[in-house]
């Protein structure tokens, strides 16, 4: 232990010789840490953000889609006809077991009134089970319940968002708004669930009972239709299952011959998002590639560095071999001097590296996520290039002839 | 009895790609322990080559040496390293001490490859400076300590591991004559008082003068070896 620490200070001396070469040296291994630390910090921040939104999303779902696939967006355009039922989410529901719950929905962008505040929005005509197949708590008051979808009720819950924008920081419960110049009687506020894997505000959006929707504000012209089925299987392992049978049933209900297009589409939302994840994770892992090749110099600048060094002090190798150093102790000694500085350097980088993604993610609003593992494996990461780029000099230096270095001028 | 040093037909011939050069043509001859011996010779002549195969630094290349009855024919590189250290010091005209390095560091050079802990390096290499007169200035660095200081701090180095012997290559070559005296001084009593067998390559007769006995080499032969009566 003695030798190790007598070894440290000799190979700190021997830098401190000539502080400002040292210093560059480290630069290489410095930017080549902190590009590093940095862009797994972006990744990361990505991939758990990513993570976290498909978890807002809730689970397990799938989404059924009025129109076929080449007509029919991710929400419908205004001119499709929907083909999809209400009754069509029951037969769903009760017959195919790999499901849990089903929510028709129909919606549209109203204008939503209250007081001398307006404002524009989705407003979603749904079931009460919406709120579990997404996951979606309440922040005060209650969900509407199956009799008020089979009452057509005007009642509704506000977004968060709509909460802000209309009513300031007031209470809204009870309050009455118009919705398309329709009073609707606000019973619920939904809890905050942030921005969507696509980036939309989750937050800005109305949710009524079905048949209100269908009956006063959207579904007149086509009676007892909807747009979208939102449907929740019962395990990770059933959406496949789940997937087929509703295309299956649909397909039957809606008397589609064997060589027709299916008049509507189901897609499964878990996988969108997993292969959203999937990219996040290779684009972090290609970022923190790139980033080390800047350490790759770096460990460069150290052999080119120390085979100066190396040559410098041929006279004091002479001395040292000649007074009983062996090839070993010369060869560890030189390396010691590079791990020293690219473990020093290492340190340095780490620190910029940090306070460089912080600065970064006030400044662009990035997610990023620090990890102790992904700072050691960057220490470790620098200290295998300083012995790595460190060896061939070293090992020049420890097979010098002791004679022909002591006449080295 | 073994002589304490043995060298029988010792030949070294260099490979400079094609040429060949012969630096000893077939050396042969012995010392005793405590012996004090200067080696002569003009340039070229052998000596240098001579010291190196005596140092454990070169081999020959046909030939024995022995010393102490330890033949360094078929040691290892490392092996050679170590009989260097335990055995050998050296003294170099230039002084050769590591730059910005404290003198008690350089004196204890040898040591850290002995393996010596913290503390017996720091007390074996403060004696060695008591025993060339320098006690008191362990902690200067060569650039603030005179030629013949530095001298004394190099002798102290070759004799901190308490060699068998000494191998000094022109040691005054760098010091006005008032310091030379003083640096053959402490070489007389190092090898009166301490019995240190001393070997020392030197083309000044004055220096030489000081030593007991004189070897002449010439065109890599031996050609005159004689003990001088005289001591100044």
């Amino acid at each position: 232990m003695t030798t190790l620490f007598a070894s440290l200070r000799i190979a700190l001396r021997a830098l401190m010789v000539n502080k400002m070469r040292s210093a560059l040296t480290m630069l290489g291994i410095i930017i080549g840490v902190g590009a590093v630390i940095a862009m797994i910090a972006v990744g990361s921040g990505a991939k758990r953000r990513i993570a976290e939104q498909i978890a807002s999303m809730g689970s397990n779902l799938l989404v059924v889609l009025s129109g076929s696939s080449t007509s029919g967006g991710l929400r419908g355009g205004a001119g499709t006809v929907p083909t999809l039922t209400a009754d069509d989410a029951k037969a769903i529901l009760t017959e195919i077991p790999a499901v849990k719950h089903v929510a028709p929905n129909l919606s549209g962008i109203a204008q939503v009134v209250f007081g001398n505040q307006n404002w524009s929005t989705i407003v979603n005509g749904t079931m009460p089970e919406i709120l579990e197949i997404r996951d979606w708590p309440l922040s005060s008051g209650r969900a509407f319940t199956q009799q008020d979808v089979d009452g057509a009720t005007k009642v509704c819950l506000l977004g968060r968002t709509v909460v802000e924008n209309l009513f300031g920081g007031m209470d809204p419960i009870g309050q009455v708004v118009r919705i398309k110049k329709v009073p609707f009687t606000v019973i619920g506020a939904l809890a905050p669930k942030g921005q969507s894997t696509w980036g939309q505000d989750q937050d800005d959006v109305i949710f009524v009972p079905l048949a209100t929707a269908q009956k006063k504000l959207f579904g007149m012209h086509f009676p007892g239709m909807v747009r979208v089925i939102t449907v929740q299987a019962k395990a990770p392992e059933l959406i496949k299952e789940a997937e087929e049978e509703i295309t299956e049933l649909l397909r039957q209900r809606h008397r589609i011959q064997a060589n027709q297009e299916n008049d509507f589409t189901v897609r499964n939302l878990t996988e969108i998002m997993s292969s959203a994840e999937q990219s996040a994770k290779v684009m972090s892992l290609l970022l923190g590639a790139i980033a080390s090749i800047s350490l790759i110099v770096g460990g460069i600048g150290i052999m080119n560095i120390m085979l100066v060094s190396v040559t410098e002090r041929t006279r004091e190798i002479g001395i040292r071999i000649a007074v009983g150093a062996k090839s070993r102790d010369i060869l560890l000694q030189f390396l010691i001097e590079s791990l020293v500085l690219s473990l020093i350097g290492g340190s340095l980088g780490i620190g910029i590296g940090v306070a460089g993604t912080i600065i970064l993610s006030t400044f662009t609003q990035w997610p990023t996520l620090f990890s102790i593992e992904a700072i050691l494996l960057a220490f470790l990461f620098a200290g295998s290039v300083g012995v790595f780029f460190g060896f061939y000099p070293a090992r020049k230096a420890s097979l010098l002839n002791p004679i022909e270095a002591l006449r080295y001028e | 009895m073994e002589p304490f040093i043995r060298v029988k037909d010792l030949v070294k011939v260099y490979q400079l790609g094609e040429v060949e050069i012969p630096a000893l043509r077939g050396v042969s001859l012995s010392i005793e322990r405590g012996e004090f011996v200067a080696i002569m010779g003009a340039s070229g002549s052998g000596k240098s080559t001579f010291m190196n195969i005596l140092g454990f630094l070169d081999r020959p290349t046909s030939g024995q040496y022995l010393l102490e009855g330890i033949n360094g024919e078929n040691l290892s590189r490392d092996e050679l390293a170590e009989i260097r250290n335990q055995k050998i010091g050296f003294v170099f005209q230039g002084f050769n001490l590591l730059a910005r390095t404290s003198a008690l560091e350089n004196v204890e050079l040898p040591l850290i490859y002995t393996r010596a802990s913290t503390s017996k390096r720091g007390e074996m290499a403060k004696e060695a400076l008591v025993e060339v007169g320098l006690e008191g200035r362990e902690h200067h660095h060569p650039s603030q300590l005179s030629g013949g200081e530095q001298q004394r701090v190099a002798i102290a180095r070759a004799l901190v591991n308490q060699p068998s012997i000494l191998l000094a290559d022109e040691p005054t070559g760098n010091l006005d004559s008032k310091t030379s005296a003083e640096i053959m001084g402490i070489f007389q009593r190092l090898n009166q008082d301490l019995r240190i067998t001393i070997l020392m390559v030197t083309h000044e007769p004055d220096i030489a003068s000081f030593a007991k006995r004189k070897i002449l080499f010439r065109d890599g032969k031996v050609v005159d070896d004689r003990n001088s009566e005289l001591q100044p």
